[in-house]
Parts: C-alpha cells; structure tokens; sequence
C-alpha cells in the first residue's frame, strides 16, 4: 500500500508539473503581428497536410 | 627597431585573437562536424558512387546555408540565455511549445538509433560484437558528461571532431585526379541530366546538412557555454569554420568513395567501408574508424539536445557544469535516451532499415516549424533588441529556409511514397 501511494502521489506531482508549464506558457509572448500569425497558420496547414498523407500511407500500408 | 616592435605588437595581437577564440570556440565546430552523422556519412558516400565527382559543386553551396541557419541560433541564445525549447513555449505558447519538445525527443531518440546502427555496423568489420560497442559507447559517453564540467566535455567532443579529419587522408591515399576534380567537381552540372533520382540525392545532401536537432543544440550549448551578446562575433566565427570543416570533410568522402567505389551502389557506409577494405585494407578501416566516430559525435549531440530542452520546460538542473547529484533528472535523461536507443539496435530482427527511413519523415514534422519559429524570434524586436534580424539577413535567411524546408519536405514524403519523384 505505501508503494502505491508514492506512485500516486509521484504522478500527481508530475501532473501538477505539467499543469503549471501549461499555466506559465498558456499566453504567447511574441507580438502576434500579420506575419507571425500567417507563418503559424502556414504552420498548422502544412503539419495537418502531412499528418494526413502519414495517416494515408499507414492506411494503406496496413490494408495491403 | 620601430618595424620589430610593430611586428610584435601584431604577433601579441594575432596570439590574443587566437587564444580568445580557443576559449569561445566550440558549440559551432562540434554541431557543425556532428552534423556529418552516421547518416550523413551514408549520404555522401552514396553520392559518390553513384555520381562521382560531379556534385562536389553542391556541396559548396551548402556553407553558407548551414552558416546562415546556425548563426541565428548564436544570437538568439548569447541575447536571450534560453535554450529554443524553452524561446518557443516563451514565444509561441505551450501548444507549440509541447508539439515541439515532444517532436523532438522522438526524432532524437530515433536518430540516436541511427547513431547505434552506424557504430555497431563500422566495428562490424573490425570484428567487434554488437554489444560490446554499444556497452563501450554507453559507458565513453557516460565518462564524458559526467566529469561535471562544460569545458571539458565540450573539449572531449573537439577530440572526436578531429578525428572526422580522417576522411582526407583516406581520400588522398586513393589518389583522386585532381584535373578531374575541377573539371567534373567545381563547375556545376547535373550528370544524366536533372531527374528523379538526382533530385533525390539532391534532397538527401541539403536533408543531412540542417537537422532539427542541430538548432536545439546549438542554442542550449551557446547558453550552456555562457556566451554573451558581446562573444557573438566569436560565435559566428566558430559556426563558420564548423560549416566550413563539415563540407570538407563530406567533400573528401565523396572524393574517396567517387574514385574507389564509382558505379557500385552502395546502401549504407558501413557496406562502403567494406567494400573500400576488400580494395585497401587500411583505407577501408579509416573509412569505418571515421562511421564510428561520426555515430559517436552525433550520439552525444543529440542526447545532449534533449536532456537540454526537458531540464529548460520542466526546470531541472540542466547544465554540464553541474554533478549527477545537483542534475539527476538531466542525466536520467541523458542515459535513458542513450541506453534505451543502444538497446534496440541489440533487439534480434529489430526493424532497423524502417526507423532509418522513419527518422526522414518525423524530421519533416519538426524541421519546418522550428525553422519559421527561428525566423520569427529573430526578428522579435523586444528580445533581440538590436541583433534582431536586418532585412538582408531575413532575406537570405528566408530564401534558405524556404529551400530547406520544400526539399526536406520532398525528402521526407519520398520515404513515404518511394516512387512520387521517379
């Protein structure tokens, strides 16, 4: 019992890590001008794309 | 007399500058140089068989694009003091902040694999089992860092870099022609005209040459180090010889396996230093000595890069300069990315020839995004303050990045779909 415990409560810690990175980071700092918000759209578009074409080719590969 | 004490003067000024470099020099060599990786040594062996000298040109080209790319890592950590894992969750936010960090510690556990298959597979040929050159690796590299000091890691690493020399003089030992160097090296020119597997080969030289460990690394290591605004002159300086020193080196490779391998197909670098042994047993051991300790230089840059970022987010201890005891989740790290990726390599019919493929694609996932979020955080005014990026450096910047991202990204889908550029 007091080994599941400290596991529990490790995790929770790391959870509570996790949680306060996200807090400290929620807001970007960077000035979101035009181009920055382009280039991260840009961004987002590009990765959706490509996660597509793996997700595609893993498909594929499992159905042949 | 006058003349005597100029000359002096000048001798005690050129010393100076020297011995100043010395000491600021490294991060720039050891990323630059590591950069000629296990599978960067596969790349430009490869590119010398099949084409010979005729891509040497091309190779040139790519100094100022490594230059130009890792110079933005200098300034951004000697103004910022922050690693780039830590300037993009500050910058971007913890969306792209975690898509990073994670991103990253997979492709370089990944390419540390890599790493692994390329030493076990250069001491092959020596003779040497598996698991003796992973244990001897894991144990090289655990001496290394643990001496709890930058300075002399970063020294160890320098060693290693100037042992990636070998390569010239195992090029000079096959006698390549020099008339057919200039003549079929330095003037551009595309043999068998511009298809689909020149192309390929193109994407896989510019692919090797900018990894996206290199920019993590680089960054952490000038932080590390404790350069400041005022050692960025030093700092370009350094990543220049570096981008200089790691062409040469992957131009010597191509001269040496572009005379002895010319017309044999060769896979992986370790098929070539055989090959190159069963012609000349002394060439082809230097030619396995220079795989081994490229896998080894890159292993300890890109386990570096990871510990390095996780310790920046989650606020570990993470500098060399400390003892395991004052950073034990940075080393924890350290030694598990590297022992978990030694492991695999040991694992009977493990999918090695997959991850090696698998490693093109997760680098087109990250490449590009840490490319634009450097662009972009070179040019915040309110950090960079006057060494933000002037509009002919974002020009320059901009193109090279542009041109490093469409080819890896063609690189990266023609692992996917081996026939989408035949």
């Amino acid at each position: 019992m007091p080994l599941i415990k400290s596991i529990g409560t490790s995790i929770a810690g790391h959870v509570e890590k996790l949680r306060d990175i996200n807090r400290r980071y929620a807001t970007p700092r960077i000035n979101m001008s035009p181009a920055v918000r382009i280039s991260l759209l840009t961004l987002r578009i590009y990765l959706f794309i490509l996660v597509g074409l793996l997700a595609y080719k893993f498909i594929t590969v499992l159905t042949h | 007399m006058n003349f005597v004490t100029r000359l002096y003067y000048q001798y005690r000024r050129i010393w100076k500058a020297i011995m100043l470099y010395m000491a600021l020099s490294g991060p720039g060599l050891v990323v630059m140089i590591a950069d000629n990786d296990a599978g960067g040594i596969t790349t430009y062996a490869a590119t010398g068989a099949k084409y010979g000298y005729n891509l040497i040109w091309f190779l040139i080209i790519l100094v100022p694009v490594a230059y130009y790319v890792q110079e933005m890592t200098v300034r951004l950590g000697a103004v910022t003091k922050r690693g780039h894992a830590e300037a993009i969750f500050d910058a971007f936010g913890s969306f792209w902040g975690w898509f990073s960090l994670i991103d990253l510690m997979i492709l370089d556990w990944l390419t540390l694999v890599t790493e692994f298959i390329g030493m076990t597979a250069a001491m092959r040929i020596f003779g040497i089992p598996e698991w003796l050159t992973v244990l001897a690796v894991c144990v090289l590299m655990g001496v290394i860092v643990v001496n709890g000091r930058y300075w002399t890691w970063e020294k160890i690493a320098l060693a290693f870099c100037v042992l990636n020399l070998i390569y010239v003089p195992a090029a000079l030992m096959v006698h390549p022609s020099v008339t057919q160097i200039v003549k079929d090296g330095l003037i551009p020119n595309f043999p068998g005209g511009f298809n689909g597997e020149m192309f390929f080969f193109l994407m896989a030289n510019i692919g090797t040459t900018i990894a996206p460990w290199m920019l993590f690394f680089q960054q952490s290591s000038v932080v590390d180090k404790g350069m400041t605004e005022k050692d960025i002159p030093w700092g370009r300086a350094d990543t220049w010889l570096g981008a200089w020193v790691t062409i040469i080196v992957a131009v010597f490779i191509v001269l040496l396996t572009g005379t002895v391998l010319i017309g044999v197909e060769i896979n992986d670098a370790a098929q070539a230093s055989a090959a190159i042994w069963q012609k000349d047993r002394f060439v082809g051991a230097m030619m396995a000595i220079g795989l081994f300790d490229a896998g080894f230089l890159g292993a300890i840059c890109i386990s570096l890069a990871s510990s390095w970022a996780f310790g920046e987010i989650f606020g570990w201890a993470h500098s060399l300069n400390t003892k395991i005891k004052e950073a034990p989740w940075f080393y924890a790290n350290y030694f598990f990315t590297l022992i978990t990726a030694g492991l695999v390599v040991l694992i009977p019919g493990a999918p090695l020839v997959l991850i090696t493929l698998f490693v093109q694609v997760v680098a087109v996932t990250l490449l590009p995004a840490a490319l634009v979020f450097l662009i972009l955080l070179l040019n915040d005014k309110s950090t960079m303050g006057e060494y933000c990026n002037t509009l002919s450096q974002n020009v320059i910047g901009g193109v090279i990045v542009m041109i490093i991202i469409i080819l890896s990204t063609c690189y990266g889908l023609s692992a996917l779909f081996p026939n989408v550029f035949q």
